[in-house]
């Protein structure tokens, strides 16, 4: 509290001292017949030179900063699209630093020659357009270099990926990254953020899982028929608020499984199996070098952005809409860190889009392996398919004709959420 | 006609009233029709909150460069709830990010540059008597002020206020169960931003009746200073852009109320599996960056406007090119509504669209570049005099160029992937707007400083509030491209992340973050004296002279004395273009508007 007492002490004498300063400038301004709008020959000149030694810190600064942390402060691109970006990003930096030279030599050299000199007049000219025209011309064509380099290498960037592209999901929410790899048949499953749960954590769309979805909704704990008996139970005495609330739960989930039972009546088992062999991977995303990649993107809740900073790679993830974007790595992760001279070193996919209290820690590792090590990686993550792992007892993934299930006599492994396994680290 | 009515009606009025003058003290100073006072008033709501955002800024500041370190200056602002134990929390981080973005693009140079300057300037620079409507002028005053106290009462709210950054991205900022700050705070962020935008429209259609209607006789378009025309078209920019701003927090609105759907789908959020369908927060941007966008240049053309005039002033020369500006400002106007997708391209936007808004944006880069060129001509072989006006004008230019060059870099979506949300783009807006048009503000305030208050500023403290300025803020924006370049998320609370994979990276944005700090805080405490030389001439200054800068335009034949109808007499009628500076054959280096044509003499 004294501190306080003091600062405040010291900026009022502060205030107090820069009136009187001020107070003395003007009167001994007044005694020598000096007006304020009148600038002196000594001060104009005195700024003139300030803006030229300026304008040599400023570009000092610019060169110092560049030698120093240099635009590749993140290092190599690591994939091949990236290392176009960077080629393209070079190119345009060069170009908008030496406009940033010229004009702003030109700018603060102007200032400091054509200061005010006594009898020396101002040369009139108003207009001329020659120069103008030479001026619009040439930002034009620059531009156009600009704008083909630019969309060209845009244009590939974003173009669909081939057949030969290993698929990918990222599934984002707060404030965590999970990713779904294709399996086998490289095709991602279905989803529907209906069916989400405890071991349907992606809601990916099977005969199965929509059974498990509807049974919870009717059956489970703040299923329909428990909040159906909380408001019939006349032994229970509910105040407005919670009775309020509770409807609107009920009729929020009749409604979800009105839509369920309808998802139910048009499901095609058929494509149960692009699910079942999909597997899923928490914490760290494994990445095969020198692979194409076609990264699908969904989110949970709110917008996030998968940001991969190091192979120059960055797509929104928007709830309700599946987003894409393909890049191909090309330099490993033990290539990378000799390369960065940094044994901790490690990829990372950060959210970028603000998204919450906790958005900053949001990332996942990536590890990008070699062929070889990628392989025995996916030959093990193989065997534990999301089938595997949450329906073992579900009807077999290859099975042309399943069987059917009754929605009654679910699978029990099915029904109760087996917590300890989808949290646990892989 | 209608401005014949309006001088009779006024004159009769001043005739009239002459033996009792004095107006009472509310309707002088607080409901006040005149467009001088309500341009002050403007002027002094606008510091306000620019002063506490500025503050909003230091304090988030302090927690980028400290992270996770006890600060006094933390726990005295934001006491226990928000700052417990002198740590800031990671949301109410979030919080004063939100709100200082919002304060300071649109209460500080919204309404503090287009609101104070439209004001002034426009009835005394086209020889009017007052605006088109002094009432609705007014009413527009006061709809800006209670925003802005709803603006900063929502920073007083138990949860917080608005945390979804300030472009409000929903969902996020949809469901109070995301973040916090989207309960009350972001009811009273949305109710603040609509009677904003309800005063800003009505200002706006008074500015662009009042510059239609209510030149003086001789005032032709193409006589008028480029400060008119650039409020001019800033005005028709606010009257098309900001209504959609309106119906995007509308629709908002209805979400967050009446449980609509338009911007949510397929969400499970808190535990909640929420019912909305086909709703698309992709809607909610291509809204919002209808508006965001022109207001970019909203903020700016009345900057580049005062700087026009303050260079061609005091570099005793007419501005170079002024067709050329005047085509340059209508060209930039016009493309800034077909560029708002620019900040859309990995969004999950459609790619090809995607290209068609980098042709669009680049395209702006060309009138630029003619105005910056215009300016440097305007400066050769002038005889520059650096009033704190000029030095603030001139680094404009420095400062849009900087800002501008980067702009060309992210406008180009393939190499934007690799920088989007990233510093650099923070590095970019702010050396535009924080600078470029902060610049703009000052060197009005400077300059006109004797027509709104009859006295000068002390031009020393200007000029040494104009270094600490210019230094500091390059000090602050310049290295953060660098961290920006490095990778570094914008938004992010503690970098200590990157501690976890790449500690030289690590390094080196926290190096620069303190550098950064340190310089916000210097620029900080540099606006103290301008502060204290802004009140203190105010009340103290040195009586100022009709025409201190020997300037040609009209605000500058009125007396010094401010009087209701602003020409004690007949309004001055207009002979010639407001740029005749050191013209050959004329006896002064500057000849007046109203000034008729010598014999024989040619109109430029």
């Amino acid at each position: 509290m004294e501190s306080k007492l003091i600062i405040l002490l010291v900026v009022i004498i502060a205030a107090v001292a820069i009136a009187q300063l001020v107070r003395v400038y003007e009167l001994s301004s007044k005694l020598r017949g000096k007006n304020e709008h009148e600038i002196n020959q000594k001060d104009n000149n005195f700024n003139a030179l300030l803006l030229l030694i300026f304008m040599f810190l400023q570009f000092f600064g610019f060169i110092y900063l560049m030698l120093v942390y240099g635009w590749t402060g993140r290092g190599e691109a690591a994939s091949i699209q990236g290392k176009e970006t960077d080629w393209l990003l070079s190119l345009n930096f060069i170009i908008v630093s030496t406009m940033f030279f010229f004009t702003n030599a030109l700018l603060f050299y102007f200032s400091y020659k054509y200061v005010r000199k006594p009898g020396v007049k101002a040369f009139y000219y108003p207009h001329n357009n020659k120069l103008e025209m030479f001026w619009t011309v040439v930002p034009a064509c620059i531009l156009a270099v600009i704008i083909i380099l630019g969309l060209k290498s845009w244009n590939e960037i974003t173009s669909v990926s081939g057949s030969d592209a290993k698929v990918v999901e990222l599934y984002s929410k707060q404030f965590d990254w999970t990713a779904r790899y294709a399996g086998k048949n490289n095709r991602l499953g279905k989803f529907d953020y209906k069916l989400t749960s405890d071991n349907n954590e992606l809601g990916l769309v099977t005969k199965n899982t929509i059974d498990t979805a509807i049974f919870h909704m009717l059956k489970g704990v703040t299923g329909i028929e428990s909040i159906q008996t909380k408001l019939n139970d006349p032994s229970i005495i509910l105040s407005d608020s919670v009775r309020i609330s509770l409807e609107k739960k009920l009729s929020s989930k009749e409604r979800l499984i009105r839509l369920m039972y309808q998802m139910k009546e048009n499901h095609d088992t058929k494509v149960d199996g692009d699910a079942w062999d999909d597997f899923i991977q928490k914490d760290t995303l494994y990445l095969c070098v020198n692979q194409l990649y076609e990264f699908k993107f969904r989110s949970r809740d709110v917008l996030h952005s998968a940001y991969f900073p190091h192979f120059r790679a960055q797509m929104n993830t928007v709830p309700g809409l599946t987003t894409r974007f393909k890049f191909t790595p090309d330099i490993t992760t033990n290539e990378m860190k000799i390369k960065m001279k940094n044994e901790n070193f490690n990829y990372i996919l950060m959210c970028n889009k603000i998204c919450g209290a906790s958005h900053y820690k949001m990332n996942m590792k990536v590890i990008v392996l070699s062929k070889a090590d990628y392989i025995k990686w996916e030959a093990k993550k193989m065997k534990e398919t999301f089938k595997d792992k949450y329906f073992p007892a579900a009807a077999p993934a290859k099975s042309p004709n399943p069987v059917p299930v009754d929605s009654t006599a679910v699978d029990s492994s099915a029904v109760l959420p087996e917590k300890k396994d989808s949290n646990k680290k892989v | 006609m209608a401005s014949v009515a309006h001088e009779e009606d006024l004159h009769g009025h001043g005739h009239h009233n002459h033996d009792h003058h004095e107006e009472g003290f509310v309707s002088k100073y607080i409901f006040s029709h005149d467009h001088k006072m309500i341009g002050k008033q403007f002027l002094i709501t606008a510091v306000f909150m620019g002063i506490i955002a500025m503050l909003l800024s230091i304090l988030f500041r302090i927690q980028l460069a400290w992270p996770g370190e006890s600060s006094d200056t933390l726990s005295f602002f934001l006491g226990e709830q928000w700052a417990p134990g002198g740590v800031l929390k990671e949301d109410m981080y979030l919080g004063l990010v939100t709100i200082h973005g919002t304060i300071m693009v649109f209460f500080l140079l919204t309404g503090g540059l287009s609101g104070t300057f439209s004001n002034i300037l426009i009835p005394l620079q086209l020889g009017a008597r007052d605006m088109a409507s002094g009432f609705l002028n007014m009413l527009s005053y006061w709809f800006f002020a209670i925003s802005s106290v709803t603006m900063l009462l929502s920073l007083f709210v138990e949860s917080g206020p608005a945390m979804a950054g300030w472009t409000i991205y929903p969902p996020l900022s949809a469901l109070p169960q995301a973040v916090s700050g989207s309960g009350l705070g972001m009811t009273l962020w949305l109710i603040s931003m609509t009677i904003f935008i309800a005063g800003s429209l009505i200002g706006s259609l008074n500015y662009i009746v009042t510059v239609i209607n209510l030149r003086t006789k001789g005032m032709t378009m193409t006589r008028m200073p480029l400060t008119i025309w650039t409020f001019f078209v800033t005005a028709i920019l606010g009257v098309l852009s900001f209504p959609v701003l309106l119906s995007a927090a509308l629709l908002l609105t209805m979400d967050r109320l009446a449980g609509t759907s338009f911007y949510l789908s397929d969400i499970i959020v808190g535990g909640e599996m929420l019912t909305n369908h086909g709703g698309s927060p992709l809607l909610y941007q291509h809204l919002f960056w209808f508006l965001g966008h022109p207001e970019v240049y909203i903020v700016l053309l009345p900057a580049l406007g005062l700087s026009s005039e303050v260079i061609s002033t005091n570099s005793r020369k007419p501005i170079f090119g002024y067709r050329a500006m005047i085509g340059s400002i209508l060209a930039i106007g016009f493309l800034s509504f077909i560029v708002w997708g620019h900040h859309m391209f990995i969004t999950g936007m459609n790619p090809f669209l995607g290209s068609v808004f980098v042709f669009t944006t680049l395209l702006i880069a060309i009138p630029s570049a003619v105005k910056v060129f215009n300016y440097l001509a305007t400066l050769w072989r002038g005889s520059l005099i650096f009033t704190p006006a000029m030095l603030f004008a001139i680094s404009l230019v420095s400062t849009f160029i900087t800002g501008g060059v980067t702009g060309i870099i992210l406008a180009d979506s393939a190499l934007d992937i690799a920088i989007h949300d990233t510093y650099f783009v923070v590095a970019h807006f702010h050396i535009v707007m924080g600078m470029s048009a902060v610049f703009g503000m000052f060197a009005g305030v400077y300059h006109w400083f004797p027509k709104m208050y009859g006295r000068m500023m002390n031009t020393r403290l200007g000029y040494v509030h104009f270094w600490i300025t210019l230094v500091g803020a390059y000090g602050v924006f310049f290295p953060m491209h660098f961290v920006g370049l490095a990778g570094a998320p914008r938004r992010y609370y503690d970098f200590s992340v990157y501690k976890d994979f790449n500690i030289d990276s690590f390094e080196m944005i926290m190096d620069l973050n303190v550098i950064v700090t340190i310089f916000a805080i210097l620029a900080a405490l540099g606006q103290a004296l301008f502060l204290f030389n802004f009140f203190y001439s105010i009340y103290r200054g040195p009586k100022a002279v009709q025409n201190p800068w020997n300037s040609n335009t009209l605000e500058w034949t009125t007396p010094v004395e401010h009087m209701h109808g602003n020409w004690p007499g007949e309004l001055p009628t207009v002979h010639r273009w407001p740029y005749d500076y050191s013209k050959p054959g004329a006896e002064t280096d500057f000849i007046p508007q109203n000034v008729p044509l010598a014999e024989g003499e040619e109109e430029h």
